[in-house]
């Protein structure tokens, strides 16, 4: 990872990305190789690694035995704050996280989106080197997602280092510069969302809806001219083709000497989606 | 949300980062243990309470005496260090055993605290702390219970080296027995850790009797020995009742201590297995 960036690790459920961000902080022992933090040998020096990463874990694991505030105050103590410096930079936290008024509230009453804010806020008080969160919005309204996003844009923007897991295409593209694709525990490809995008070889997916023989009409596109890959996903079929002009036409005709019937056509960019089913020939949410 | 200037994190060493994260741990402990300090006095006062008020309020007041009528007054500054060593291993379970059970499975709200600069075994380390500096208190809210609830006088003669030393040792005992036991148990098998722990400990851990007394039933005398309670309950007898019979004190602390290095080691394996993988 490059300092400063946002680095996304995209991947379905049980690909392997809890597991590496497990790894990296500490809390997974690898069974070969290595994992390095800045430098810094986490399974050699795990605890100068902790001092080096900020954490923001898929499950809520706020402290539950004390209030918002003390959430913050003793995290700061944890990494070495004295006192009146845990103190004040709770304080600063909670202001800048917008979780003020709740400051003495019991963390189990905090709402889902409030307590994602209190974890992102725990987790860089200590000014981590390196923030990582694991699918941090999953489970989120949409509206408190969107908020998470600007926090995690503002962090970024004033420099912040961040590392995360997700399972959604729109996050990764939404945030990430650079994404590193993954399944069953292998590294898939890594590179920037527009080069990834790129790499399938098209600047235009159709996705084409029919009632009926969705794979044969699948087989039957794929004989069309300038097609790349074609994939059925949730009962659709997604052509990736290059070129796009006057395609829609082109796909209806192509469809209908076939036999086919088409209910529904829609044109779009390239997504990290199409790059992940060309890549594994499956949906992310399978 | 303002740009921040994002200073490079001082990099602290290994040992001066563990120490700092280590007694914030204990002090987050302290801190959620004022937060509930009438919780902590009824769980830690009700049992003995009772137990002292029934057998040595009611019953000879009733005239049903345990131990007979002359065996009463005996009975009840024989209950003194029972009741302290029965504390200490209540605590185990109740401030390190229950809330571990909790932490590790349904809110996993234990990673917060692993993730502190500080290796892994140190917090294990610190929940022992934590959990017998709360066996040392309860012990010492428990005492004056034992002490004046009975209805006949209570006779000590306090050793204050051994009682200190021994209360300490007893609490950590009932610390580590805690870790180990929180580490392992699911949330399901919580009220199986009354029945299948707890009472057995207390009812045969020498608490309402001296070992000794054991004699005439002796494959029940030779069981008790793996109960750490047995020594615990000894031990505070030599150092508030010296006047009944006890085990050799050097075999006390020798098994006390003993105790400690098994259930820790138990206790901060199980705890590393639960948060590393």
């Amino acid at each position: 990872m490059n300092e400063g960036e946002i680095f996304g690790l995209l991947g379905p459920n049980g690909a392997g990305k809890t597991t590496t961000v497990g790894m990296l902080t500490t809390r997974v022992i690898p069974t070969e190789g290595w994992a390095r933090v800045r430098g810094v040998d986490v399974v050699a020096q795990p605890t100068i690694a902790k001092q080096l990463i900020g954490v923001v874990s898929q499950s809520n694991t706020l402290d539950r035995s004390v209030n918002v505030w003390e959430n913050l105050y003793f995290h700061g103590r944890y990494f070495g704050m004295n006192a009146r410096e845990a103190h004040t930079r709770a304080d600063e936290s909670l202001e800048l996280f917008r979780l003020t008024e709740r400051a003495h509230a019991d963390v189990a009453t905090l709402s889902g989106g409030m307590a994602q804010r209190l974890m992102v806020a725990r987790a860089i008080m200590h000014r981590p080197q390196v923030l990582f969160l694991d699918e941090p919005t999953a489970g989120l309204d949409p509206q408190s997602r969107l908020a998470l996003w600007a926090i995690l844009g503002e962090l970024n923007d004033s420099g912040q280092t961040i590392l995360l897991t997700t399972h959604y295409m729109e996050e990764a593209e939404q945030l990430c510069r650079r994404v590193a694709i993954m399944d069953h525990g292998r590294l898939l490809a890594l590179d920037t969302t527009e080069a990834l995008k790129r790499s399938i070889g098209a600047d235009t997916v159709v996705t084409v809806s029919s009632d009926e023989r969705l794979d044969e009409l699948a087989r039957h596109i794929e004989g069309m001219e300038k097609v790349t890959g074609v994939h059925v996903v949730d009962q659709q079929v997604r052509v990736a083709l290059s070129g796009s002009n006057g395609i829609l036409p082109r796909i209806i005709g192509y469809a209908e000497d076939g036999g086919f019937r088409v209910t529904d056509l829609s044109v779009a960019e390239p997504t990290l989606e199409m790059v992940f089913i060309t890549l594994t020939g499956k949906d992310l949410r399978e | 949300m303002s740009p921040r200037a994002r200073a490079l994190s001082q990099v602290r060493s290994p040992r001066a980062s563990s120490i700092a994260a280590f007694k914030a741990l204990l002090i987050r402990d302290v801190r959620v243990l004022g937060k509930s300090v009438p919780l902590f006095i009824v769980r830690t006062i009700m049992q003995p309470l009772l137990f002292a008020f029934v057998f040595t309020y009611v019953f000879p007041k009733i005239g049903q005496g345990v131990g007979g009528a002359e065996g009463q007054e005996d009975f009840s500054s024989l209950l003194v260090p029972g009741v302290v060593a029965i504390a200490c291993i209540f605590q185990g379970i109740q401030a390190v055993a229950l809330p571990l059970v909790t932490e590790f499975s349904y809110t996993r709200e234990i990673e917060d605290r692993v993730m502190a600069p500080l290796p892994v075994w140190s917090v294990a380390v610190a929940k022992i702390t934590s959990g017998a500096v709360q066996g040392i208190l309860a012990g010492v809210v428990v005492f004056p219970l034992a002490t004046f609830v009975p209805a006949t006088d209570v006779v000590l003669d306090v050793h204050w080296i051994e009682l200190a030393t021994l209360l300490v040792l007893s609490a950590l005992v009932g610390s580590s027995l805690g870790l180990a036991i929180g580490t392992r148990a699911k949330p399901h098998q919580v009220p199986l850790i009354f029945s299948v722990i707890v009472l057995p400990v207390t009812f045969l851990g020498a608490t309402y009797y001296p070992w000794a007394s054991l004699d005439p039933i002796p494959w029940l005398k030779w069981a008790v020995l793996v109960n750490p309670l047995v020594y615990m309950s000894e031990g505070l007898r030599t150092a508030l009742t010296p006047q009944f019979p006890h085990m050799p004190v050097p075999v006390i602390y020798a098994a006390l201590i003993g105790f400690i290095a098994l259930l820790s080691w138990q206790g901060i394996e199980g705890f590393k297995k639960r948060v590393l993988a």
